[in-house]
């Protein structure tokens, strides 16, 4: 899976990072957790309590993932782990160390978009763009999982993810055709 | 949100201690309810010990026909469990009609069961609320109470328990697994969930640090035939106003035997006793049907905010037995 590296990465030697086998007890203050993001193993220093979300925009500088509510209510936020779509916000970074998260800058690269992406360009499937990404890594996951076989499936099966602009027809229109095309 | 350590136990036994022997520590499942809550300054913690690397995971058949739900299998896995959606497609119909496919993917079906109620006063951290802050009062009595609930409601709380699934479960005389420092034990569902008298902060009857291990759904050849029904203000990703459970067999006209439960009207997941009595033995008519779904709702105390609910419950049972009786037809 094609995924973009950013800036500011730290690779710290292998023997430092946390083993899964001893279970160390960290926090509340910050402390290293190693995760596997888009590909990459990063290691970062946090406090047990930073959601998946705020880790990747703020500590990783992987702002692609938004912050809408924050309490698990609209879907801006929706990551993958171990393929799995996800909310970041409600997600403790510390209990993904061990497991793949994939994010929106994970699934695709600007010369080279995912069909996803490219579908909702072409489908004008946003105006504010904000719940983009959650719509784009729910909608990719949506048809993985064979949710997307009728419009009433995709519109019940991306109900976690809002778009206060309203732009849901398009956002069906654009999965129908990269469904469609996957086929 | 408050600072708090984080420990990742490797088997139940070692995440009861962690927990048992703390009184700030808490279990860490899907976090779908524990996060938020903490976020919001509703709960506090000293430390999480994160549950998920537990073998809990599996949904079983024991060789008597029981289904056994692991408690940290996930909602979304257990919706299209086959022997779920064979045995008891109410359960997978209620977990599906329940939050989004994402919280799905995260909630386990033991956090499920120990999910908070969704009241806005108790959510909020501030509005006085008996089972936040025992003692402080009810905001709900006189506020906004249109979701709140109609039955097993008292003076000190009238919160509505948001689960889709337990509601299901109580229809089947679902049997909790728990595991604690005192060893192992089973508690029926039904007992699981307290109604709130006078003590709204006490919502089941685990110990601090005793662990949900397991669900089992004793055979039922009724269940086959059960459906779930959620009547809500979205079409998707809502709380119920009202939900509906039932399933019925009808031999020579008349049932023979019969189970209804309702969400979205109670304090707990809500066993309509008196609609099953009402009608085994009864014409199954919708008149019978009418007539049992009006014994239950005699026992509700509405608020004005939610008043609607009772003719709404009524009219969900009817629908709910019909539909179960159709598609035995069919």
């Amino acid at each position: 899976m094609p995924y973009i590296k950013v800036g500011n990465e730290r690779t710290l030697p292998i023997d430092v990072q946390y083993d899964h086998a001893t279970k160390v007890e960290r926090g509340p203050t910050s402390a290293q957790v190693a995760l596997c993001v888009n590909g990459t193993e990063r290691l970062v220093d946090l406090e047990p309590r930073t959601s998946l979300l705020d880790a990747l925009r703020e500590h990783l500088e992987l702002t692609g993932s938004k912050k809408g509510c924050d309490q698990g209510t609209c879907g801006a936020c929706t990551v993958w782990v171990d393929g799995r779509r996800v909310l970041g916000c409600l997600t403790l970074a510390v209990a993904c160390e061990g497991q793949e998260v994939t994010t929106i800058e994970g699934v695709g690269v600007e010369d080279e978009p995912h069909p996803m992406q490219r579908a909702f360009v072409e489908h004008d499937a946003f105006q504010c763009g904000y719940c983009t990404p959650g719509q784009i890594m729910s909608a990719i996951a949506l048809i993985e999982e064979g949710n997307a076989s009728t419009d009433e499936a995709i519109a019940e099966f991306m109900s976690g993810n809002i778009c206060r602009c309203a732009a849901y027809p398009n956002i069906r229109a654009a999965i129908r055709e990269v469904r469609d095309a996957t086929v | 949100m408050q600072p708090f350590s984080y420990a990742r136990a490797n088997d139940v036994e070692s995440a009861i201690t962690l927990v048992a022997g703390d009184p700030g520590s808490t279990f860490l499942a899907g976090g779908t309810t524990k996060v938020d809550l903490l976020r919001l300054g509703v709960e506090h913690t000293d430390r999480v010990v994160d549950i998920n690397d537990l073998p809990l995971t599996a949904v079983d058949e024991l060789g008597d026909g029981t289904v056994r739900i692991g408690a940290l299998a996930r909602m979304s896995d257990v919706a299209r469990t086959p022997i779920i959606t064979e045995r008891f497609p109410a359960v997978s119909q209620a977990l599906l009609l329940g939050a989004s496919e994402q919280l799905r993917n995260m909630a386990s079906m033991g956090g499920n069961l120990r999910q908070r109620v969704r009241c806005t006063y108790f959510r909020d951290g501030v509005s006085p609320c008996n089972k936040r802050e025992p003692g402080t009062g009810c905001s709900a009595l006189e506020g906004l109470n249109r979701g709140h609930a109609i039955l097993g409601v008292s003076e000190s709380c009238i919160a509505t328990h948001p689960s889709d699934v337990a509601v299901a479960f109580v229809a089947f005389d679902a049997v909790v697994h728990t595991a604690g420092r005192d060893g192992e034990r089973t508690i029926p569902i039904d007992d699981f969930y307290l109604v709130p008298g006078d003590a709204p902060q006490v919502e089941h009857p685990l110990a601090h640090g005793e662990l949900i291990t397991a669900i089992d759904l004793p055979p039922s050849p009724l269940a086959a035939g059960s459906l779930y029904l959620k009547f809500r203000d979205r079409q998707s990703y809502e709380f119920a106003l009202v939900s509906v459970c039932a399933a019925l067999t009808v031999k020579d006209g008349v049932v023979a035997d019969v189970r209804v439960a309702l969400g979205g009207v109670g304090t707990k997941p809500w066993r309509a006793r008196r609609t099953e009595e009402t009608l085994r033995g009864a014409p199954a008519s919708d008149e019978s049907f009418a007539r049992a779904a009006a014994a239950e709702l005699s026992i509700a105390a509405p608020r004005p905010g939610n008043a609607f609910k009772v003719a709404f419950a009524e009219r969900a049972i009817v629908r709910g037995l019909r539909h179960s009786m159709n598609g035995q037809a069919a």
